[in-house]
């Protein structure tokens, strides 16, 4: 019975119709799905969308294209990022994460299904974090505190640094690591402080404080990478004034490269990592001061040795310099010159024997010209008293015997009257 | 430039930087070339001696790790954080 009563419906239904109706246009599959598609693109909401939910079915296949599903408590969305997006994604997804997806809508029609094309995703929340991290920006912007006049130059060859960091964290570690490698002169000043949570911000205030008076070369603040709300410290009031208000040259290292914080920018270095800003701190590495060292000794090896080449080189002029400047010369002339000066000596000596010897030939003529002998010679006679000798010159001088003297000798004579 | 220094400190008692400092100066009055034989090999020598000096502070040197808690220093130990 009832088997022939569905017969007869399921004939009914197949038979043509009786009074045919204007015959709707038929579309292909293709066709109907292109204007589905055209529904949807030409739609401007659709087309620039955030939309929040958690993943699941999350899929990473080697083409580096990530799918996935959002899904709430009543529906789910289909979701495709393309590798070209996805590289430049700051946190690591998985299933379970409640996010924030910003794409838009289009259909992948071999399969008739509508999806979402993601270009970003962020973890929930992040939005409003977002909107205070840019208020806060332009505000300590217009204030001037990321000027780069503010900016202290990094010094090229630290004694000490100083760091803030986590004394627990793997940045902490990182950082050691790097300096130990590239300069284990340094000294390390550690100015442990939370970086996450509530208790994060204060605690970094007073680290980068005490750290100032610890006057440091240089300062590291660093935190590795985590989700915005785990950097979030660094983009605390306090924190970013403190940093720009640091005397001491500061350079940030706060998450991965992508991660931006305010700190970065009052910083007077921001640096991608916590690794990065130990390099940047040390720009002389141990490498750097060895081949200084190297340099320096070849140096004084080199001047040393031109100064000895320098020496004997003078050393040789002046050898023969010396042979012409020989005592040998010297005396031989000076021998000439006692000869020469005996000679002379000897002739003025003869000279003036000469000179005298006619004085005195000269001073005898004329002596002889005044001796009485001479007047006796020419016939007068000296007559003297025999008794005492005395000359008589007057007749009464006379006495009874005198001798007279003549040229030849003497008379004695007896006086007559 | 004649320094009058009192007697130069022993090497092995000088820091990296004063090792390295004076070795500055020699090289600087070495390559001078004003300096009378004698007291060039004395710079020489003194020069050989404050360089290996810096070479073997740089191959001993180890990282130092301090940590400030208020105003004081205290040695961190790595092995505990």
């Amino acid at each position: 019975m009832l088997t022939s009563f569905l017969k007869a419906i399921i004939l009914t239904l197949m038979q043509p119709s009786l009074f045919p109706e204007p015959v709707p246009q038929t579309y292909t599959v293709s066709k109907l799905t292109f204007e589905i598609r055209k529904l949807l693109e030409d739609n401007k909401m659709l087309q620039d969308v955030w939309v929040q939910g958690e993943i699941s079915n999350l899929s990473r296949p080697a083409s580096g294209h990530v799918y996935f599903t959002l899904k709430d408590a009543n529906a789910s969305l289909k979701c495709v990022m393309w590798k070209s997006s996805s590289v430049r994604l700051n946190l690591s997804l998985h299933d379970g994460m409640e996010v924030e997806v910003h794409g838009k809508i289009g259909v992948y029609e071999p399969q008739g299904q509508y999806q979402l094309y993601a270009d970003q995703i962020r973890p929930v929340g992040e939005g409003a974090l977002y909107q205070e991290f840019l208020r806060l920006k332009s505000m300590l912007e217009a204030e001037g505190l990321f000027d780069i006049e503010r900016k202290q130059p990094i010094p090229e060859f630290p004694k000490r640094i100083g760091i803030v960091t986590s004394a627990t964290g793997a940045a902490l570690r990182d950082m050691l690591d790097t300096l130990r490698r590239r300069l284990p002169l340094v000294e390390v000043i550690l100015a442990p402080s939370p970086v996450q949570g509530t208790e994060a911000p204060p605690a970094l205030v007073r680290a980068i404080q005490s750290l100032d008076r610890q006057e440091p070369d240089v300062i590291l603040i660093a935190r590795g990478g985590g989700s915005i709300e785990d950097l979030w410290a660094f983009n605390n009031e306090r924190v970013v004034r403190a940093v720009a208000a640091s005397g001491i040259p500061l350079i940030s290292g706060v998450g991965h490269e992508t991660d931006f914080t305010l700190c970065d920018f009052a910083a007077d270095l921001r640096a991608p990592t916590p690794t990065a800003a130990a390099e940047l701190a040390t720009q002389i590495t141990i490498l750097d001061l060895q081949a200084e060292l190297q340099n320096y000794l070849s140096r004084i090896v080199a001047s040393t040795v031109s100064l000895i080449v320098k020496q004997k080189t003078i050393l040789s002029s002046q050898t023969s310099e010396l042979r012409y400047a020989s005592p040998a010369r010297r005396i031989q002339s000076e021998t000439q010159r006692v000869d020469d000066l005996s000679r002379r000596m000897l002739s003025s000596l003869f000279h003036r024997v000469q000179l005298q010897s006619a004085h005195v030939k000269g001073l005898a003529r004329r002596l002889e010209a005044l001796s009485p002998l001479g007047v006796l010679a020419r016939g007068y006679a000296v007559v003297t008293r025999k008794e005492d000798g005395r000359v008589v010159s007057r007749i009464g001088d006379a006495s009874d015997e005198m001798k007279v003297r003549i040229s030849d000798g003497e008379i004695e004579v007896r006086r007559n009257s | 430039m004649a320094k009058s220094k009192s007697a130069p400190k022993n090497v092995n008692d000088l820091s990296y930087e004063e090792a390295l400092a004076e070795l500055e100066e020699i090289v600087s009055t070495l390559e001078d070339e004003q300096s009378q034989l004698e007291d060039a090999i004395k710079l020489f020598e003194r020069g050989q001696a404050l360089a290996s000096r810096c070479g073997v502070l740089l191959a001993e040197a180890e990282l130092k790790v301090k940590q400030v808690t208020g105003d004081e220093l205290v040695d961190f130990d790595e092995e505990f954080a």
